[in-house]
């Protein structure tokens, strides 16, 4: 029943999406034909394929599903703008259809701003942009709070969690057996608990852990999901995001860790007292690699695989012939079903590395051990 | 390096961690923590379940261990009182035996000792005839001897010449 009632969303929402991207279009030059108009072919299919694929890495202001040139040759985006708020002299919120996807600028309250390779720069009313000798824009960037893409895609996974845990929850007030959704949830939850949290924390203090370890798998793992969907939603492959997650690991393992956690980091039991001082400044410096790992890790392997599943689809319109691109259909198909394993790999990986260093945090001293 | 420090965004940053610190406590009061009090209190309800069941098992294995107890003495008690009732059947046959024996004993002897006297008794009649009989045979012959007298002189004289001879 449940079951039902959560595609039902998923689809509602979808529909919800679409119906709004549609009423947004708006018509834009061509930027394709701008930037590359002598290159023609394959030169220009492949640049815009690298281009595509970067701007599909990247965040953005609105939520974009895709964007098409019409037969007038305008530059139709489908999608619906999100809020941008930006701390500059003060809290500036508008609406991010008034940036026009970098093609004009935005005026708000007599500032100007101009969206230029996703980020929002303050500039003069003609929205000029100044470089260095890099090619790096030089204007002031103001401290940009907006919901993006990204965040906007946070936020609905958040709610879809709650929901699907609170109904889960609810369903135990009535009998000690989960019901519809909880069922498939269940053993999920009792694996991290059984298989992750207790093996690594041990029995005494996994309880402390449970919501951190729980949330933070349940939220990678559909998170990972839903940027396997058409949608285009890429959230782990935002250093960003993955720096707040692993922030909150190393956090959380710094201020829970006991005695003997900083015993073995400042004054490692059992060697001699020169290997003390060496070990002292690497066991610290440990401390951050550890959680600095977990979010390379959570990183690299989500844009990874994003970059290669859509350079094998944008292969398929570089062949152009049926068997070059049955081929890397085939190919993406199976890399897909690769990354739905990614997905839970990853959650899985990044969670059981927290439970493991939150274990090493609260792990208590052993007698005989180190004292011989 | 420097692309992903360009590319961060500490918008995404600060919203990435708030929802999240958000989602996290939020979900421990309203979903984690029911979910997991309830699994543990099921998971208990069944330890528990699963421990009775054990213990009335091993009640159950203890009270049969009793039975098989009570049945073995039962046994062993009637096998005693068996021996012990072949024995006391054993010792009065026994005993009678014994008694009977010594019975007839003493009877035998009493009648030897009749059979005895009565042939004592007999044979001291018996002298007595046998004497009174040859005295009168004895008498007999005498008075036929002495009827005579030249048998009487002879006599005399046959007892003396043996006088002589002593």
């Amino acid at each position: 029943m449940q079951n039902i009632f959560s595609l039902k969303t998923i689809c509602l929402l979808f529909l919800l999406v679409s119906s709004i991207s549609f009423a947004q279009d708006e018509p834009q030059k061509m930027h394709l034909e701008e930037i590359a108009p002598e290159v023609e072919g394959k030169q220009s299919v492949k640049e815009e394929i690298k281009e595509y694929i970067n701007h599909h890495l990247l965040d953005s202001h609105d939520f974009g599903l895709y964007s098409y040139v019409n037969d007038a040759g305008e530059h139709k985006y489908v999608g619906f703008p999100l809020p941008v708020i930006l701390w500059d002299n003060g809290l500036q919120v508008f609406s991010s259809s008034k940036l026009h996807h970098g093609e004009s600028v935005a005026e708000v309250n007599g500032n100007y701003y101009k969206l230029y390779h996703g980020k929002i720069y303050k500039t003069d009313a003609e929205g000029t942009i100044h470089y260095d000798e890099h090619h790096h824009a030089t204007n002031v960037k103001p401290f940009d709070l907006s919901i993006t893409k990204n965040v906007f895609t946070i936020f609905l996974v958040g709610l879809l969690i709650f929901f699907m845990f609170r109904r889960m929850a609810k369903s135990y007030q009535k009998g000690a057996i989960p019901k519809g959704m909880g069922r498939l949830l269940e053993p999920i939850v009792l694996y991290i608990r059984d298989d992750i949290a207790i093996p690594n924390i041990g029995k005494k203090h996994y309880k402390r852990y449970m919501s951190f370890l729980l949330t933070v798998f349940f939220f990678i793992w559909i998170i990972n999901l839903l940027g396997l969907t058409p949608l285009g939603v890429n959230v782990t492959n935002n250093i960003a995001v993955t720096l707040a997650l692993a922030l909150l690991t190393y956090l959380i393992t710094t201020f829970t860790a006991n005695k003997n956690y900083w015993g073995h980091i400042f004054w490692m039991p059992g060697v001699p007292w020169p290997m003390k001082i060496i070990l002292a400044p690497i066991e610290l410096l440990g401390t951050f690699i550890k959680p600095f790992s977990l979010l390379i890790r959570l990183y690299a392997n989500i844009t990874a695989g994003h970059i290669v599943l859509m350079s094998i689809i944008g292969l398929m319109f570089i062949f152009k012939n049926w068997l070059g691109s049955s081929l890397s259909f085939g190919l993406a198909f199976v890399l897909a079903l690769l990354e739905l394993l990614v997905a839970a790999l990853q959650a899985y990986i990044f969670t059981m590395l927290s439970a493991l260093y939150f274990g090493s945090a609260v792990e208590e001293h052993h007698h005989g051990d180190e004292h011989h | 390096m420097e692309k992903l420090i360009e590319q961060f965004s500490l918008g995404l940053f600060f919203w990435q961690l708030l929802l999240f610190v958000g989602l996290v406590l939020l979900l421990k009061k309203f979903a984690w923590k029911p979910i997991l009090d309830a699994v543990e209190k099921r998971e208990d309800g069944i330890k528990d379940a699963l421990d009775s069941a054990e213990k009335a098992k091993l009640e159950m294995q203890n009270l049969q261990a009793d039975n098989q107890k009570l049945l073995k003495e039962a046994r062993a008690e009637r096998e005693e009182m068996l021996k012990e009732a072949r024995d006391i059947k054993n010792k009065m046959i026994e005993d009678a035996k014994g008694e009977a024996q010594s019975q007839a004993n003493k009877m035998i002897e009493q009648a030897t000792a009749a059979i005895e006297s009565e042939k004592k008794a007999a044979m001291a009649e018996l002298k007595s005839q046998v004497a009174g009989l040859s005295l009168e045979i004895a008498e007999k012959v005498v008075r036929g001897e002495l009827s005579n007298k030249d048998k009487q002189e002879k006599l005399v004289e046959s007892m003396l010449s043996e006088a002589k001879l002593n």
